[in-house]
């Protein structure tokens, strides 16, 4: 797939901007803090509904704006498909699919795929476990949509389940006790749905992770991932009944000491992603550049695996990453994507661009006149 | 920035339910350029239905007699009891027209985070009209939200010992919808809902 057109209106610093894009590696260069990257983080956006940059909506809108709307007209599997994204300040979000309203927002999840690599990546393996966790669950979100919408009902069962532990103290017993069992009848079955679906990611990963390492590495060393759960077993589980049992038991096991700290201790919100390299944990382990061949091998995992899904290669954004690498690495990752349709590659300076890279150029200058321009050299 | 008069007005308009800030500047200037007889006609209504509307004894939904018509109502069924979770509830199934017995209000439904337990809504009196055994059936009709269904199982529990049919609203496709359309979770409870037919 590609991105035949973008425009953009009140999104970050453009008021509006209206651009066409080529198949192909489609470069975007201009100073820091001019608008390259908020080209790439509005394709990124509609693809994952989330940025890569921040967490919060509110950011993507301009200053004093009500609204930013992101308008991408895509060929995915050589048809046209338009996606406008109308991010709401202080309201629901509302998304159209070739002029037609979705019901929810998340259910343009999966109608357009796209994977990002920045240099944010790099809190991927050095970063704490939430950094992981939104890797696996952004791929699972785009691989089956509907998961997005479990975790997001997981996370309002947490949020509930955490407050009736909190308040455990002003209660009597037999109230706490009736209680507690109706937030778990609610909270088990979305915690083991998300954690089914984060072990199958995993599986799914592994082993295109272990290969892109050794694709991108210089040397000769071997990287494995594992999921990580305060209950051991569970992560060899097989069944979604399985790990549904596992997390009640140990639920009540920690009962007491849940009541004391008033937080659920069990659950895919405390899980991590376990990252190893020649058996060594990467995190305290890892060089920086093994922690760059790291980040990259769980992007183009992840581009890999999107693409078996897809039928066809997701959109590539490459995000001033081939400044933070060296040129070895520099070569083997433009080998690792060269199935992809579309790259966008965003750099400070040309010189940063590795030679070889032919496509179209832009030179991004936002400003405060908010345009961007085919570059004329 | 206002000052004075107009800023009360739009800062205690901005506290109703669903309305913003821009939505109370608004109304705001739409009372300050309306008849004095229209605004005082709404001060009226306001200052009425707070003094003359009040909680019926029996079911608790907002009314003005207590108990209210609907409790006092021979014709309905004494022995099926409908619990929702606010009194507008009882409203939208009476347009159905379908159910003919009686309600009881919970006044909102579990959530931990807002500071609800089963102490806070209407769950002890719900017993004590169980009491006497008159009632023989009961439809848990809160919201198919994570609060509307922890409170329905709530309830479940609490009945599940009694000599009572407990059943609860079901939850599937909507009428006039598309199938393609249904969400999973929707989609899936049609499913397990799925009735035979003939």
């Amino acid at each position: 797939m590609w991105v035949r057109e973008l425009s953009l209106a009140d999104f970050r610093s453009y008021e509006s901007v209206d651009v066409e894009f080529s198949p192909g590696e489609v470069v975007l260069s201009g100073l820091n803090g001019r608008g390259k990257t908020n080209l790439v983080e509005a394709v990124g956006y509609a693809a994952g509904l989330e940025s890569h940059r921040v967490s919060s909506d509110s950011a993507l809108i301009r200053r004093d704006c009500e609204r930013a709307v992101i308008r991408l007209t895509a060929v995915i599997a050589g048809r046209e498909t338009t996606i406008e994204l109308q991010i709401n300040a202080g309201r629901a979000n509302k998304v159209q699919v070739n002029g037609s309203p979705l019901p929810r927002t998340r259910d343009v999840l999966g109608v357009f795929r796209c994977v990002t690599f920045a240099p944010e990546d790099l809190r991927l393996v050095k970063g704490e476990p939430s950094e992981r966790r939104r890797f696996l669950d952004g791929v699972m979100a785009q691989v089956a949509p509907r998961y997005a919408g479990v975790r997001s009902d997981f996370e309002k069962a947490l949020k509930q389940r955490n407050a009736l532990l909190r308040s455990a103290a002003g209660m009597s017993a037999s109230d706490f006790a009736a209680s507690v069992q109706v937030w778990d009848e609610r909270y088990v079955p979305l915690a083991a749905e998300l954690t089914w679906g984060r072990l199958n990611a995993v599986r799914r990963l592994t082993e295109p992770v272990a290969l892109a390492y050794q694709s991108i590495s210089p040397a000769a060393d071997t990287c494995r991932i594992n999921y990580v759960s305060a209950i051991p077993s569970l992560v060899a589980a097989t069944s979604i009944e399985e790990i549904h049992g596992l997390i009640i038991e140990s639920l009540i096991e920690r009962r007491s000491e849940e009541m004391r700290r008033g937080a659920t201790s069990v659950g895919p919100h405390r899980d991590d992603l376990d990252l190893q390299l020649n058996e060594m944990p990467a995190r305290t382990h890892a060089s920086h550049g093994e922690s760059w061949s790291l980040a990259l091998s769980l992007r183009l995992a992840a581009f890999e695996t999107l693409t078996e899904i897809g039928g066809e290669p997701p959109i590539l954004i490459l995000d001033d990453v081939f400044a933070e690498l060296d040129e070895t690495r520099r070569g083997r990752l433009l080998a690792a994507i060269s199935p992809a349709e579309q790259v966008f590659i965003t750099a400070a300076v040309t010189a940063d661009v590795p030679t070889g890279i032919v496509g179209q150029r832009w030179q991004v200058d936002a400003g405060d006149t908010s345009h961007v321009e085919l570059e004329t050299a | 920035m206002y000052e004075g008069a107009i800023a009360d007005l739009i800062e205690a308009l901005g506290r109703l339910p669903g309305v913003g800030p821009k939505s109370a500047q608004r109304i705001a200037f739409h009372l300050l350029d309306a008849e004095p007889a229209e605004v005082q006609q709404l001060a009226r209504s306001i200052t009425e239905a707070k003094e003359r509307v009040r909680f019926c004894g029996e079911c608790g939904r907002a009314t003005e007699n207590d108990p209210c018509s609907i409790c006092t109502d021979v014709r309905r069924d004494p022995s099926v009891l409908c619990v929702v979770e606010e009194s507008r509830d009882v409203i939208a199934i009476e347009r159905t027209r379908e159910f003919r017995g009686r309600y009881h209000v919970l006044g909102g439904a579990i959530s931990p985070i807002d500071g609800i337990g089963p102490n806070d809504l209407r769950v002890t009196e719900l017993m004590q009209r169980l009491a006497d055994g008159v009632v023989v059936e009961i439809i848990l009709a809160t919201d198919p939200n994570l609060e509307g269904e922890a409170t329905a199982s709530y309830l479940a529990r609490m009945l599940k010992d009694m000599d009572l049919s407990v059943s609860r609203l079901a939850s599937g496709l909507p009428v006039g919808g598309d199938l393609e359309f249904a969400d999973e979770v929707t989609l899936g409870r049609a499913f397990a809902g799925r009735r035979t037919l003939g």
